[in-house]
């Protein structure tokens, strides 16, 4: 890499340096740009199938692009915390029943409990729900770490036995049955016509994002210069901070232009004495709120990984456990933490995923564990330890669910989806093993 | 510094370990071992592979849990049960295989478990950049990958991360396991500099090595272990490359002919 670099790239074409040039000076990763490309194809391609095939390219509307939006959140929050989990060399199959069992719990919580204690449609009942959850989750996650760090039961079991084990424990609290109706401030998690912040919402969040991006820019450039470290140049910088202005912003149009069904507008405004106009009432979706949900536990972990102590051990103990253990790092805790961690972050999980669904039932998250692992390893976590983002996760969050909703979009049937979303996770990782031997 | 701490000093061993003892499923890998160091004193660790000398070693940086015996260091008696301890007793341990994150960056290395946080709490990556790139610049000023992660780097430039790693925070007691295994005849050489040079300063250097040339050049004393033993202990001065390989090899102190 370096050797290219002082030769001036005198054998690579032209153009091929220009291209390392502007990678070089933007510092952008390039498996991101990748990523970035692989979803451009799936999106494009997808469209143009539908609109050559079928007639009409459903893919790139903005109501199938805020469906995919939502349907992304619960399995991109949970791969937010398998990214944790399978830097540190361990894994976790039990989320999917982990998800069913605390959507179970909650559900209990909110339709058989506190309705009896604090009434019915209470406003804290929402609240102490998710709580609930979220403690379970973690108790359950933590339950897990405990075994695998002191009481070296690997992983793969621990949590192939918690796989089969809380689903059942899920059917038995329940008594296999279906517990609804969820209270109708919980559902709002699971992103309705009314569970998304409308169109000033929407605003508010794009602009305040893109105030961060100009400003985190420029604090960083100002601190390499107090540092005397190397500084990006003045185009690079300026490049990222109107890139990400402009993706949010067209995230933000994206999701405004997405409109409610003319049945809910009528409802709404029957309920709210509003007179229709003849050329009829649009009001925008905007973010949904798992969406939202989505994000702050993204920004959150990434921050937690990149910027805590506590990330940074993550990194090592994937890195070379023994040395984490001799830097004086207590293993054991951690991995305690991280499966907790997970715990809480399925505990969210299935939290959006049964406000979605309005209801709760032990099946609830079945497989899930499969596809949140897919989404972490496509996103770059490397299941030998030691490597993995935030945002690959999430991005593969968005690949994984991208390809499933566009081959229901064109019609293909249910076996040949689960062949090709098989054989992508294998062929995503062939791909990111020739990408490592080639960037050494 | 008065004159009665001096004598203080001069008396008092930087570290004793005394009678130690570890078995590994019956096997006793460390018997009854018994070595002390000097502040401004570098002991020799020798001994076959598998005599018990990086366990001794082991022991006294916290990876080990002794089963008996006792350490002192400074004359007081010390608890050392895991890594962080040792470190609070200002031991630093340079271990033979370097025990380097091989994923992140050298800074990351060197302040791993001891970073270097922002008022909020954040990891301050670029404070510790800075001062890495200040200690490196003094230990190898021809170390310039501070972005990429270690397994990027050479031999030697990963023995320098894991030295500027014990050197940085003002270690008393330095372990150095093999340091110089790996590196070549240059780098060799400047390993030998720094060891005379924090000698100097009055740090008490535990010198693990196979090569006798090394520590006859290096040491003020050696002890040698065989089989889990203590052979002896002998003052570099009065002995030779011979007598060393004697105890070494046949277990044989040099007084015994």
């Amino acid at each position: 890499m370096t050797n290219t670099l002082n030769t001036g790239g005198s054998d690579a074409p032209v153009k091929k340096s220009h291209m390392n040039r502007f990678i070089q000076s933007t510092e952008l990763d390039t498996r991101l740009l990748g990523m970035l490309g692989a979803l451009a194809l799936i999106w494009f391609g997808f469209h143009i199938y539908g609109a050559v095939v079928n007639g009409f390219g459903a893919f790139l509307t903005p109501r199938n692009l805020w469906n995919l939006s939502v349907q992304t959140s619960s399995i991109g929050i949970m791969a937010c915390g398998m990214v944790l989990v399978i830097i540190t060399r361990h894994i976790d199959l039990s989320v999917g029943s982990v998800l069913g069992f605390c959507a179970i719990v909650m559900g209990v919580t909110q339709v058989w409990i506190l309705p009896e204690l604090i009434g019915f449609e209470h406003w804290s009942i929402w609240i102490i729900t998710v709580i609930v959850g979220l403690i379970a989750g973690t108790l359950i996650g933590g339950l897990h770490g405990y075994l695998i760090a002191y009481h070296s039961i690997p992983a793969f079991i621990v949590t192939l036995g918690g796989l089969l084990a809380w689903r059942g424990a899920a059917f038995l609290v329940a008594r296999g049955e279906t517990i609804s109706p969820v209270d109708s401030t919980f559902r709002l998690l699971g992103g309705t016509a009314d569970g998304a912040i409308g169109s000033t919402g929407s605003w508010v969040v794009g602009l305040v994002g893109v105030t961060t991006v100009i400003v985190s820019v420029s604090l960083d450039r100002r601190k390499r210069k107090t540092h005397g470290f190397a500084l990006r140049p003045v185009w690079a910088d300026w490049f990222i901070a109107v890139v990400g202005s402009a993706a949010l912003i067209g995230a933000v149009i994206l999701v405004n232009s997405y409109y409610w069904p003319r049945g809910i507008v009528r409802k709404f405004a029957d309920e709210n004495n509003i007179v229709i106009p003849d050329a009829g009432l649009f009001i925008s979706y905007g973010f949904a709120i798992p969406v939202l949900i989505l994000v702050t536990v993204g920004i959150i972990m990434s921050l937690v990984m990149s910027r805590t102590r506590f990330g940074r051990y993550v990194y090592a103990i994937g890195g070379n456990p023994e040395a984490a253990a001799l830097a004086g790092i207590n293993t054991k805790w951690m991995t305690v933490k991280i499966f907790g961690l997970m715990g809480l972050l399925t505990g969210l999980s299935a939290a959006v995923a049964s406000a979605r669904l309005g209801s709760a039932t032990n099946a609830l998250g079945t497989l899930d564990e499969l596809y949140v692992i897919a989404a972490a390893v496509i996103g770059g976590t490397s299941l030998a330890g030691g490597v993995g983002t935030i945002y690959g996760a999430i991005l593969g969050a968005v690949v994984m669910q991208s390809l499933q909703t566009g081959m229901v979009l064109i019609g293909f049937d249910a076996a040949i989806q689960q062949i090709v979303v098989g054989s992508v996770l294998v062929l995503a990782v062939y791909l990111d093993n020739l990408y490592r031997r080639t960037a050494k | 510094m008065n004159d009665k701490d001096k004598i203080d000093c001069a008396i008092k061993p930087l570290v004793d370990m005394r009678n130690i003892c570890i078995s590994f499923g019956g096997v006793h890998a460390v018997d009854h071992v018994s070595v002390d160091l000097y502040p401004g004193e570098v002991v020799g660790l020798l001994g076959h592979n598998g005599a018990g000398k990086s366990t001794l070693i082991k022991i006294l940086s916290g990876a080990y849990a002794m089963d008996s015996g006792e350490i002192y260091v400074n004359g007081e008696k010390a608890n050392i049960n895991n890594p962080r301890d040792a470190r609070s007793y200002n031991i630093e341990t340079i271990y033979q295989t370097l025990a380097l994150a091989d994923n992140l960056d050298a800074a990351s290395n060197l302040f791993l478990g001891r970073e270097l946080v922002s008022p909020i709490g954040f990891v301050d990556d670029d404070a510790m950049e800075a001062e890495t790139r200040k200690i490196m610049g003094r230990l190898n000023p021809n170390f310039h990958k501070f972005k990429d992660p270690v397994s990027a780097l050479s031999g030697g430039q990963r023995q320098s991360v894991a030295i500027a790693r014990a050197v940085y925070f003002n270690a008393r007691i330095l372990i150095m396991d093999e340091p110089t295994a790996a590196l070549g005849p240059h780098e060799t050489q400047m390993v030998s500099e720094l060891i005379a040079q924090l000698k100097a300063e009055g740090i008490g250097i535990f010198l693990i090595s196979h090569d006798i040339h090394d520590v006859m050049e290096l040491c003020d004393r050696a002890s040698v272990m065989k089989n889990g033993q203590l052979v002896g202990t002998v003052d570099i001065g009065d002995v030779t490359d011979d007598d060393l390989l004697g105890m070494i090899i046949l277990g044989k102190h040099p007084d015994e002919q």
